[in-house]
């Protein structure tokens, strides 16, 4: 049997060990029919697992449906809550009655703010000078400043009797006129809380270089306003929480669907004062999150706090249009930029005003997240002199916070869309325009104009292959062609670099670092504990092909647990493209502690030198003589003949803290066309290069970029959270809020270049995020590009047709003035 | 996601379900659910009686009736999108059946429920209206035949009397006419924007006639009656110029989406595709 090569690009199977090999001795399995596998491809070296297209291992559960969410847990005695939500913007609370669902059939207990008043609020992790964080209650407390902001929650017996008596909970609301432009909130004397007198949040500056000589000398200056629009990150699965109490141990165990169950288990501890010695978090699965559920939320405080009152489980899941009011939203800036250039297209220094709007209460790290725009905001260029200028801004609106990118994205487009701008004002190809300003290959690590240190990088190499793929010459002609026939057909660029790996300790608000364990079992299967919280990335794969790589075994023998703080050491979780850059790093280090200790095992049993021992195979040792992988394991369990100085067991635990984020880069080309008749936008072609480093799982690494550019593609053409005047909630359901669907997105081209990272062992960078970084742009400047011989220079997002055709028609008129 | 509390009843005849009818004044008809469950759990709609008309045998099938095909009112959208018989005799509403929601929404959702809803942006309504078809309602004084363009009344309504349910829809043959469905989808919803089914015949190189509904734009679909009278005896030439009277006199609606503006000029250009597209299509 052979394993099929990896440059045929198909996916090899899960099972590669020969099947009757398994099925006769399963126990020899990893030492027999692998190594005869492997050997017959690449001359007695074992392939290693790492960069194979390896199939999710996580995948059959998922797909038959036999795993578990939030919601498929069962407790017995548990008790359902459903909470009671603001219909307005903005009110006073003028009264809460509760008697008509209190004694509504199967009705436990109801509670207001008047219960929990006494607990802790929502954390907000920012550390910003002039940063106003107003209290924020689990439950309301005297005004609602948001559609959907929880005022009471109802518990029952079952689900149908809790949403039956929240109905009847009637809260008498005075409503006030809701604060809901961000511009006009900053001059305004409404202020969403009266205790702060502003609706300003804090202010950041992040300034460097001469940046009055800079536009001074300028032969050109570009400015726009650019519209970065607010998104519900609507992940597949929504939030939930079941929490039960056990009041003899008075342990409290939190189920929740989090991307950070340590960070959560602190917080929960912290609010409801329990000590946090008897506070377990457990994440079941978890069914994506983009960042929205990289937070801790009133409800993961009212949930267990009802479990304690009570001393009875309770469980809460999430509707989708509690998701969509309820649950963070992200994006939502509007920016003033400009760029000061030389005839030659360089840029000689930039302005930035971001505006943020944060709405109504800060959540974990809502004031954050535009900073990280600020950081960004130079991209892949060397820029002379910059000041940027960030306000964050309450609104009447749900927060705002990290999704998918977060502040990344926003700083992208700004500088993608600028420099599209700038190519066009000095008529200059925007590939041109972009390679004059890239910092050369030689020139890494680059310090950029805002402040950080780009590990490595080489995105000319990158945006020449995404133009030959492309075939960015051809797509011009054909451009040229579409113009004289008047229709409209445009070729988009972006070239992204982004902040991964996140990332120092240093940059970051609650601990920048990973912790991993890894623990060779008596049986000589290994269990890997991960700080990581995987919610759909598929780690619970790569990680096992980082560590079956390091022992010498398959995947298959190796378990990755994650999301139970009960088993797995203090971690930090799974956001910030991190998990395998940091928390893969700590789990390699750890692994590798492991394997010196069976090495000097292995040694001492065979009396051999330990640095000679190689593990390959299932065996541990030298060409000539070696051990089982499990004679080796056994022996450190049995520890009757130990080398001197070592302890028994083999397990290992490493905290890695990285000592810089890293830079992922490429190139997006997008060509579209625009039916100036309708404003309706079909893309063309759709060709990614993208360059994370080293690859663990090619097919995994795919996949992130796939769903990343349909969400960028979204933000750019379809999604758009509105708020009317009235602060009303209008995109409220997904007949409304527009999802992306498979026929509305092109086929990706996709290729990588591959410049490894120098900040950890395994040189990887991070994928989570680029996908939705780099796309956004590309397809507005594709757009932007394909209406030039209107006159059209820019249109916001998303690039709804009737804006488009809006757009046109005004340009029309105005030529034909 | 929880509906209020409601009763469920599953008659086994016509008579039955009309008996049921008649008997709460709060009662709604199941026949697919893909829109009225939806609006339950969201407690828009909280029927106290829920009549499921999906035990009643014989509502559904798709038969030739002389010059007409008879559709069962129990018809789900994916058996009228798949259906040989309309295939050859009347493609025109398989074309709308085949671009309604998605594939779950098709296999369950069914014709007698969804023009019964009569959402202002369904896509059989514009369908309907090209090819002035008929519905066949029975309550309890008996059955009765109501044409398309006296059945859609306004916004999720229709002229259906209480305890009324329709059980047939006849549609006629198009043989010798070329017709077509042109719809802008909305993003989101997957509902028309604009929806514009056509009925033209052709004589010696000109328009014969030709029969637009249109959907999406209005309260409720309409006869693009001005459209249609200034196509009459017009070369292709002439289409464009006609068309633009799509929305004429029309009280379109507008949201977030679309504005009514933008509805009326979609319902022109869309016309234009649709008429044109069935002016190619073979009869």
């Amino acid at each position: 049997m052979a394993i099929r090569s990896r440059k045929t690009g198909k996916p090899a199977p899960r099972q590669m060990a020969p099947q009757g090999t398994l099925a006769r001795a399963p126990k020899k399995a990893a030492e027999r029919g692998i190594a005869a596998a492997q050997k017959s491809r690449t001359n007695g070296r074992p392939e290693p697992w790492v960069g194979r297209r390896y199939l999710r291992k996580e995948d059959p559960r998922l797909i038959q449906g036999i795993s578990h969410y939030a919601d498929d847990l069962r407790l017995p005695g548990m008790l359902h809550c459903v909470f009671v939500r603001s219909p307005h913007a903005y009110a006073r609370i003028a009264g809460i009655h509760t008697g008509a669902a209190r004694s509504s059939p199967g009705v436990v207990a109801v509670y207001t703010a008047s219960d929990t008043k006494a607990l802790g609020v929502v954390p907000c992790a920012g550390a910003l000078p002039d940063l106003k964080i107003p209290r924020h209650p689990v439950l309301a407390e005297g005004h609602v400043r948001h559609v959907g902001e929880p005022v009471a929650a109802v518990i029952a017996e079952d689900l149908y009797q809790a949403r039956d008596a929240a109905e009847k909970v009637q809260v008498e609301y005075d409503p006030l006129p809701a604060v809901v432009d961000p511009e006009k909130a900053l001059a305004g004397t409404n202020f969403v809380h009266a205790s702060v007198k502003s609706n300003q949040a804090f202010t950041h500056q992040l300034k460097n270089g001469d940046v009055d000589a800079a536009f001074s000398r300028a032969d050109r200056v570009v400015k726009a306003r650019f519209v970065n629009q607010r998104l519900a990150p609507v992940s597949m699965e929504t939030r939930g929480v079941v929490a039960q109490y056990l009041p003899g141990e008075k342990t409290l165990t939190v189920w929740s669907s989090t991307q950070i169950p340590h960070l959560l288990k602190t917080q929960v501890a912290l609010i409801l004062g329990v000590p946090e010695t008897h506070v377990r978090v457990v994440t079941p699965e978890v069914g994506g999150g983009f960042g929205s559920k990289l937070n801790v939320y009133r409800e993961e405080a009212v949930v267990p706090f009802a479990a304690m009152q009570l001393g009875r489980p309770v469980k809460w899941s999430e509707s989708r249009r509690e998701n969509i009011a309820a649950t963070i939203h992200g994006r939502d800036q509007i920016n003033y930029v400009e760029l000061a250039l030389k005839k030659n297209g360089t840029i000689l220094g930039m302005r930035a005003r971001v505006i943020s709007d944060l709405g109504a209460y800060h959540q974990l790290l809502t004031p954050i997240i535009p900073t990280l725009t600020a950081l960004l905001i130079s991209g892949c260029y060397k820029i002379g002199a910059l000041q940027c200028d960030v306000v964050g801004v309450f609104t009447n609106k749900m927060a705002t916070d990290a999704y998918r990118g977060a502040g990344r994205p926003e700083a992208t487009y700004i500088i993608e869309r600028m420099v599209d701008l700038a190519a066009r004002e000095l008529n200059l190809d925007p590939a041109e325009i972009r390679r004059r300003n890239f910092p050369k290959p030689r020139e890494y690590p680059f310090a950029t104009i805002t402040g950080i240190t780009y590990d490595s990088g080489n995105y000319e190499n990158a945006m020449k292959k995404a133009l030959e793929l492309a075939g960015y010459s051809r797509l011009r002609a054909r451009q040229k062609d579409a113009w004289k026939r008047g229709k409209y057909y445009g070729v988009g660029l972006s070239t992204y670099v982004e902040i991964c790996a996140m990332g120092p300790s240093t940059a970051m608000p609650a601990g920048g670092w990973e912790s991993g364990t890894v623990r060779v079992e008596p049986t000589g299967k290994i269990t890997v504990l991960t700080g990581a919280s995987p919610h759909g990335q598929g780690q619970e794969t790569t990680f096992a092909q980082i560590v079956a790589d390091i022992f010498g075994l398959t995947p298959d023998d190796v378990n990755i647990v994650h999301g139970d703080t009960a088993a797995v050491p203090y971690g930090i979780g799974t956001f910030g493209s991190r998990a395998t850059a940091v928390g893969g790093t700590a789990m390699y280090i750890a692994a590798q502690k492991v394997k010196a200790k069976m090495a000097a095992i292995a040694a001492h049993l065979l009396g051999e030198k330990a640095a000679a021992m190689n593990f390959s195979a299932g065996r541990v040792g030298t060409k000539k003589k070696s051990l089982g992988f499990g004679e080796v394991v056994g022996a450190a369990y049995v520890a009757r003949n130990l080398p001197p100085g070592v302890e028994p067991g083999l397990e290992a635990t490493h905290f890695f803290e990285p000592s810089n984020f890293t830079f992922p880069f490429g190139t997006h080309v997008v060509s579209c066309e625009v039916d100036a008749e309708t404003g309706h936008i079909r893309i063309d072609k759709y060709v990614a290069v993208d360059d994370c480093g080293n690859v663990i799982n090619p097919l995994l690494v795919e996949g992130q970029i796939h769903g990343g550019i349909v969400q960028g593609v979204s933000q750019a053409l379809f999604e758009e959270v509105i708020y009317n005047e009235d602060g009303q909630l209008v995109t409220g359901t997904l007949m409304d809020y527009s999802m992306p669907k498979a026929a509305q997105v092109p086929e990706f081209i996709l290729e990588r270049t591959c410049t490894p990272s120098p900040v950890n062992p395994m040189g990887v960078k991070g994928v989570g995020e680029a996908g939705t970084i780099a796309s956004t742009p590309a397809v507005v400047n594709a757009v932007c590009d394909a209406l030039r011989p209107l006159g059209i220079t820019h249109i916001d997002m998303p690039l709804k047709p009737e804006k488009v055709w809006r757009a046109i028609q005004q340009a029309r008129a105005a030529a034909a003035s | 996601m929880i509906p209020a509390n409601f009763d469920y009843q599953a008659p086994s005849s016509v008579e039955q379900a009309i008996a049921l009818l008649e008997s709460s004044h709060e009662a709604k008809l199941l026949a697919g659910g893909h829109s009225l469950l939806p609006a339950m759990k969201l407690r828009l709609a909280e029927p106290a009686l829920l009549i499921d008309l999906g035990r009643i045998p014989g509502l559904s099938y798709v038969r030739e009736a002389g010059a007409q095909v008879a559709l069962g009112a129990m018809t789900t959208h994916a058996a009228i999108a798949e259906s040989p018989l309309l295939a050859s005799r009347s493609p025109l509403l398989s074309r709308a059946a085949r671009q309604i929601g998605d594939v779950q929404v098709r296999n369950r959702g069914t014709i007698g429920g969804s023009i019964a809803h009569a959402d202002p942006a369904a896509d059989y309504p514009a369908a309907l209206l090209a090819l002035d078809a008929e519905i066949v309602a029975r309550g309890r004084k008996g059955e009765r035949t109501i044409p398309a363009r006296e059945f859609f009344s306004g916004l999720f309504s229709t002229t259906l009397l209480s305890g009324e349910l329709i059980t047939e829809i006849r549609v006629p043959a198009t043989t010798g006419a070329g017709t077509s469905y042109a719809k802008f989808h909305h993003p989101a919803s997957g509902f028309a924007v604009v929806g514009v089914a056509a009925v033209v015949k052709m004589a010696s190189g000109k328009i014969q006639s030709a029969a637009i509904g249109i959907t999406g734009v209005a309260d409720h679909a309409y006869r693009a009656g001005a459209a249609e009278r200034a196509l009459v005896n017009q070369p292709a030439s002439a289409i464009a110029g006609a068309c633009s009277r799509a929305a004429e006199g029309v009280d379109a609606l507008g949201d977030h989406f679309a504005s009514a503006e933008y509805r009326k000029h979609l319902a022109a250009v869309y016309c234009r595709r649709a008429v044109q597209e069935a002016m190619a299509a073979k009869a």
